[in-house]
């Protein structure tokens, strides 16, 4: 962090950029690969149809992941703000948009970082396997003493809150850093050092007796999953929450690139390496599942997993009995500690940029005030015995019900009653060297919204027929249903909070010099 | 591994690693536009 005095209140600050274009795309990969990438991919892939997933995948990638993840570019670097600015100078009447965007990333970031917190325990529990031989009764027991009802409890647990605060601290440091020495930096280090030690752990895990099984288990295709929308549905919903569009990241990323920048082809390149990552997570996990059905005289399917039972049951009993456990475990929680990391700070970013530009703050202050204000609710309510409840039901709400439906109120309204889609399809082409022009349009304004609709309608009628996973009415009516509902509220008051005399909205004279080169290019 | 995995493997491979590798090769042989480059550094205060 450097200390150059601060620029006088006359003389706007100019808006941070990337640097290159290399760092752009190594931080949207880093955000893009996350935790999911590694422990959900995998068992999507296998419950899917295995290898016969693949099609619906690809088809899902091609026709609305990437699809969107330019919409957000376009948006972004267009519009040249964070999510709620960059929205307002597409629309007045958008802005709230924004501020939903911001506000799931506000939900998201608080319970994201206890996971990481969890894994950055995990990869010194590796060393001595300090889960013995009953890795299930550990994690919930003695490390995160989950209490038996769900509720909401002060009765911290300092095994979690601590590491907690540790990763707290990082990111505020690399927060408060920026983009350049922050952002870019800890991507530029993190992200290779991620890709490294999960090769290292995928080849480790192929030479395990019993991999081939797992892999068998894992690319044999069963085609009459094709014929199930439920697979199809499946493949969407994964490719939706595996890019991270729709909430605000890219948008806020993309705002921070050079005007004369290759979006399309960028983008690209970032939606093909998160795929890879995934299918070389497939491939690591399965051949270490394989080897854990083996060892246990079972078959692969008695002991797939997802999300924290892999990472945090299944994977520490291969840990206790693979040879060199402690190194696989190592790497593996490593791995998950850097990419969660570099997927944390791209969702702080958004609430970041979104109070810079409100409120005409500088990145010091806006940084602090956010990061330490996301740190106190993640600390205040995760660490605690009833934290893993309310992890859950609000990653199950936020993501149906903030991301989905968000996504399919922007889409809808970006496409069909604003009416905006030609105007950023030019502005993708302009520069780009992947043009998409009519078949993205139709893409962003048909495909997605349909693919959207169905996944919302599917959590709705499934999150209203029964309680969620059977917890108390009272607690998903507050931290689901309730939650789910505030961010729409609150979206809309910030929204009529004026801005900031110095913000950005107001006075802004890069974005004037654009808009205006824009106006005169358009004329030629 | 069964022939049928192996084969389904190396398409998955093929399809979604090459479509990484064709991504670059496309972004190498348009680089960034230097012209615009020489910009002033945005402070980081």
């Amino acid at each position: 962090m450097s200390t150059s005095s601060p620029a006088s209140p006359d003389t706007p600050v100019k808006r941070e950029t990337f640097s290159s274009r290399r760092l752009f795309i190594l931080s949207a990969i880093g955000s893009a690969v996350g935790l999911g990438n590694i422990w959900r991919f995998p068992y999507i892939a296998y419950d899917n149809g295995g290898g016969a997933f693949l099609i619906p995948y690809l088809v899902a990638l091609l026709s609305a992941g990437i699809p969107l993840l330019f919409l957000d570019y376009a948006v972004g670097h267009k519009f040249r703000g964070s999510a709620p600015l960059a929205y307002r100078r597409l629309h007045r009447a958008a802005e709230p948009l924004g501020w939903w965007q911001v506000l799931v990333c506000f939900v998201i970031a608080a319970y994201y970082a206890v996971i990481i917190a969890w894994a950055l325990m995990y990869t010194i529990f590796s060393f001595t396997e300090a889960w013995g031989d009953d890795a299930e009764g550990f994690f919930f027991g003695n490390f995160l003493a989950v209490a038996e009802a769900p509720g909401l409890g002060f009765e911290f647990v300092p095994s979690v809150f601590f590491p907690l605060l540790l990763i707290w601290a990082a990111v505020i440091l690399i927060m408060v850093a920026g983009i350049r020495k922050g952002i870019s930096r800890a991507n530029a280090v993190l992200l290779p050092l991620l890709v490294v030690m999960f090769v290292l752990l995928v080849i480790q895990a192929l030479f395990l007796p019993g991999a081939a099984e797992g892999l068998n288990a894992f690319f044999t295709p069963d085609w009459s999953a094709l014929a199930d929308p439920g697979v199809w549905a499946a493949a969407y919903g994964h490719i939706f929450f595996s890019l991270s569009v729709g909430y605000g990241i890219m948008v806020t990323y993309s705002s921070y690139l050079k005007r004369r920048t290759d979006l399309t082809g960028s983008g690209m390149v970032v939606a093909f390496s998160n795929s890879g990552f995934e299918i070389l997570a497939g491939i690591g996990v399965f051949a270490a599942l394989g080897f854990m059905a083996q060892a246990a005289g079972t078959g692969v399917n008695d002991v797939v997993t997802q999300g924290i039972g892999l990472a945090f049951v299944a994977f520490p009993t291969i840990v206790s009995q693979a040879p060199f456990g402690a190194v696989m475990g190592v790497l593996f929680f490593g791995s998950l500690v850097f990419a969660g990391i570099t997927s944390l700070i791209s969702v702080l970013e958004v609430i970041v940029a979104a109070v810079q530009d409100k409120l005409g703050w500088g990145r010091v202050k806006a940084s602090l005030v956010v990061s330490i204000l996301v740190a106190a609710v993640s600390l205040a309510f995760f660490p605690t015995s009833t934290g893993l409840y309310l992890l859950d039901t609000s990653d199950a709400f936020v993501n149906s019900f903030g991301i989905t439906l968000g996504a399919l109120v922007t889409v809808v309204v970006l496409a069909w009653f604003l009416r905006k889609l030609p105007l950023l399809s030019a502005h993708l082409n302009r520069i780009s060297t992947v043009k998409m022009r009519g078949t993205w349009m139709v893409l962003v304004a048909a495909v997605v919204p349909l693919a959207l609709i169905y996944m919302v309608a599917n959590e709705f009628i499934s999150k209203i027929s029964t309680t969620y996973e059977g917890y108390p009415e009272w607690f998903v009516g507050v931290f689901g249903w309730g939650m789910s509902g505030a961010l729409v509220l609150v979206a809309l008051v910030l929204t009529f909070i004026p801005w900031s005399r110095r913000s950005k909205a107001h006075d802004d004279p890069e974005y004037d010099a654009l808009v205006e080169e824009d106006a005169k290019e358009a004329a030629l | 591994m069964t022939p049928i995995a192996i084969t389904m493997m190396i398409i998955a491979i093929v399809t979604v690693w090459g479509g990484l590798a064709l991504a670059l090769l496309n972004l190498k042989r348009h680089p960034e536009d230097e012209g615009a480059l020489p910009e002033e550094p945005a402070r980081e205060l």
